[in-house]
């Protein structure tokens, strides 16, 4: 699923952000090609 | 000796129905559908619905938020909810367009000649009115459909009904200074001038005794050539009448006010002021940002109050709850931004530090947002969140055990009450309930937690936050 | 989803192609994560950012997918993530992704 792919990380504020879910993809082989945050508070 | 303690803390509301249209969300969303705007318009709260809403009145303090009733909120009858309750109020819209003016140094605000003279002869029966300079709101009276002529101008509505007013641009070209921009910083510092004369007269200080006002609102003001320059505090001040004082405001996003706090109690402690005011005004951006949410679900739009607060720190008077310095909580660079991550930094790092666990503190505020704001729209409930992994990190610790969880959100944390304006509802909308829990109530201990989405700004991935021990003052039963 | 995601989002599907992208959301509710999906999939729902009439057809997990969750070592989920996969409802939020991502989820 994330080895070897381009991953886009869309993360949330109130959920899983959006660095916490880049560190995930990068530690299972996926490389980071955009990360973001988005916050609706 | 100097230890900093909160004396008095104060909040406002203002209910400003007409002013959503204007919120940012709206102001993008409105123009594009006629259909959309009608319901808009036909879904805005009366005042007496705004004074009745529980959570509102929680704001003011005439309730805890635990003692909240059950929801649905909305669609609570008035019975005894009064608009001056507690320790502030909630102004109605035509006086605080009134008050709009009376802070308006610039002559940006254009009133019609019947909205002027209501707002006036309201604001003139105010139990404040003698603070405010009501001539403004005089001079203000203009031909508010020829101001409304002029490029970038805005309008001012009561509710849904017709043209009252205009804001003006102050320079058509500059970013920084159009009227929408103008409005924001303006109704910012009329609500936190009101919250600030509140705090003042309600308590009986001296306007004159209070060295240092520090702003921790959500507008930046400024120029095109420094478009953060701020100190809206030191105008906040001046509305207020605090000639003595001088102010600056600390920007971080909605995790400004307790910073606010730490540097209010750090110069206290450290002498160089003896009286520090904190203050905030409502964010105008902010309102209606989940009006589709509310319409999609057939409810009011919701988010049609600005908050203001102000609180007074000073040296210990052997009373009043301490702030404890040595209780700061910071999210340092290293630590991590996922959320139990930034828990952890913010509120188990501090209490393991002084020897504490999580049981010894009797309150925890934290982004205590209005869930009945937010979950229409699909943001969730804030409070319960964080709530929810605060105590799971504290059944991880050892602190409590996995089945105290369900018990240590509910008598630990509680609902959500604060508009959805995050500089209000990170934990500084819970300081006039710290106070009294803290003084005539039975908690020893409120932990403020505040979290600002620094990443938003686009210069880092990353967040922050801070937190404070708020303890109840030993002093006089020693 | 924020505009400049969307406009982000169609650059590196132009550059990479379908079959490299693959997209991790992070949201904590199941709505806000079909909405998010749903724009990935088959375009912008509210029709404001560049995904507008696009879709891109991208495959689109949630974080706490059980697939995202094997393939990510342990120390590094017990940092990252930790006690979200106890806070957040990660079987709600996956079936809310794949249901929004294949056509049948909510719109909004």
């Amino acid at each position: 699923m994330l080895k070897g792919k381009q991953v886009v990380a869309l993360g949330e504020r109130d959920g899983v952000s959006g660095p916490a879910i880049a560190a995930c993809v990068e530690a299972a082989g996926g490389t980071v090609a955009f990360s973001a945050t988005e916050c609706f508070v | 000796m100097n230890a900093p303690v909160v004396v008095a803390a104060t909040q406002v509301l203002a209910h400003v129905p007409g002013m959503v249209r204007h919120g940012s969300k709206p102001s993008r969303e409105l123009p594009k559908d006629g259909d959309v705007e009608r319901k808009f318009l036909a879904s805005l709260r009366t005042f007496e619905a705004a004074v009745a809403y529980p959570p509102h009145q929680a704001y003011l303090s005439t309730l805890h938020p635990r003692a909240l009733p059950e929801r649905p909120w909305v669609g609570t009858a008035g019975g005894s909810a009064s608009r001056f309750g507690g320790g502030g109020e909630v102004m109605p819209e035509e006086e605080l367009l009134g008050l709009l003016a009376a802070v308006d140094e610039a002559g940006l605000v254009t009133l019609t000649p019947g909205l002027a003279e209501r707002a006036a002869a309201a604001l003139r029966t105010h139990p404040l009115g003698k603070h405010l300079a009501l001539d403004r709101i005089e001079r203000a009276v203009g031909d508010v459909g020829g101001a409304r002529e002029a490029r970038g101008s805005l309008a001012l509505h009561v509710g849904a009904g017709p043209v009252e007013g205009a804001v003006r641009p102050a320079d058509e070209v500059d970013q920084a200074l159009t009227a929408s921009v103008l409005l924001e910083n303006l109704s910012s510092k009329a609500t936190a001038t009101l919250a600030l004369l509140h705090l003042i007269h309600d308590h009986d200080l001296d306007p004159q005794s209070i060295d240092y006002v520090i702003g921790c609102g959500e507008e930046a003001i400024g120029d095109r050539y420094q478009r953060g320059g701020g100190n809206l505090a030191k105008a906040v001040a001046h509305s207020a009448g605090l000639s003595e004082a001088s102010g600056m405001d600390i920007k971080n996003f909605c995790a400004a006010p307790i910073p606010a706090l730490m540097v209010a109690a750090s110069l206290v402690h450290s002498g160089v002021f003896k009286r520090v005011a904190v203050v905030a005004g409502g964010s105008l951006a902010k309102l209606g940002m989940k009006f589709q949410g509310h319409l999609r679900n057939d409810l009011p739009v919701l988010e049609d109050v600005l908050g203001g607060v102000a609180a007074l720190v000073q040296a210990d008077d052997g009373v009043s709850p301490i702030l404890r310095l040595d209780s700061v909580g910071r999210h340092r660079v290293s630590a991590g931004g996922s959320a139990p991550q930034i828990m952890e930094a913010l509120a188990l790092e501090p209490l393991q530090r002084l020897g504490l666990t999580t049981t010894d503190v009797d309150d925890f505020a934290t982004e205590l947002h209005n869930p009945e704001i937010t979950e229409p729209q699909g943001s969730g409930n804030v409070p319960e969140r964080n709530y929810r992994t605060l105590a799971a990190l504290a059944s991880k610790r050892g602190d409590i055990t996995r089945e105290e969880i369900p018990e240590f959100v509910q008598t630990r944390g509680m609902p959500g009450f604060a508009p959805t304006q995050g500089h209000l509802a990170s934990g500084l909308c819970y300081l006039p309930h710290a106070l009294a829990r803290l003084t005539s109530g039975e908690a020893r201990r409120v932990m403020m937690i505040a979290k600002g989405s620094l990443f938003l700004g686009r210069m880092s991935q990353l967040s922050d936050g801070m937190s404070l021990l708020l303890e109840r003052n030993q002093g006089r039963a020693q | 989803m924020d505009l400049d995601s969307q406009e982000q989002l169609l650059q590196l599907s132009e550059t990479h192609g379908r079959d490299d992208l693959v997209v991790v959301i992070g949201a904590p509710d199941p709505e806000s994560a079909a909405v998010t999906a749903e724009t990935i999939a088959k375009g912008d729902p509210s029709y404001a950012g560049a995904l507008a009439g696009v879709q891109l057809g991208l495959e689109v997990r949630h974080v706490l997918d059980d697939e995202i969750r094997q393939e990510v070592p342990d120390d590094v989920w017990e940092a990252q993530i930790g006690v979200m996969a106890d806070v957040l409802d990660g079987a709600a939020l996956t079936e809310a992704v794949a249901k929004a991502s294949q056509g049948d989820g909510a719109s909004g």
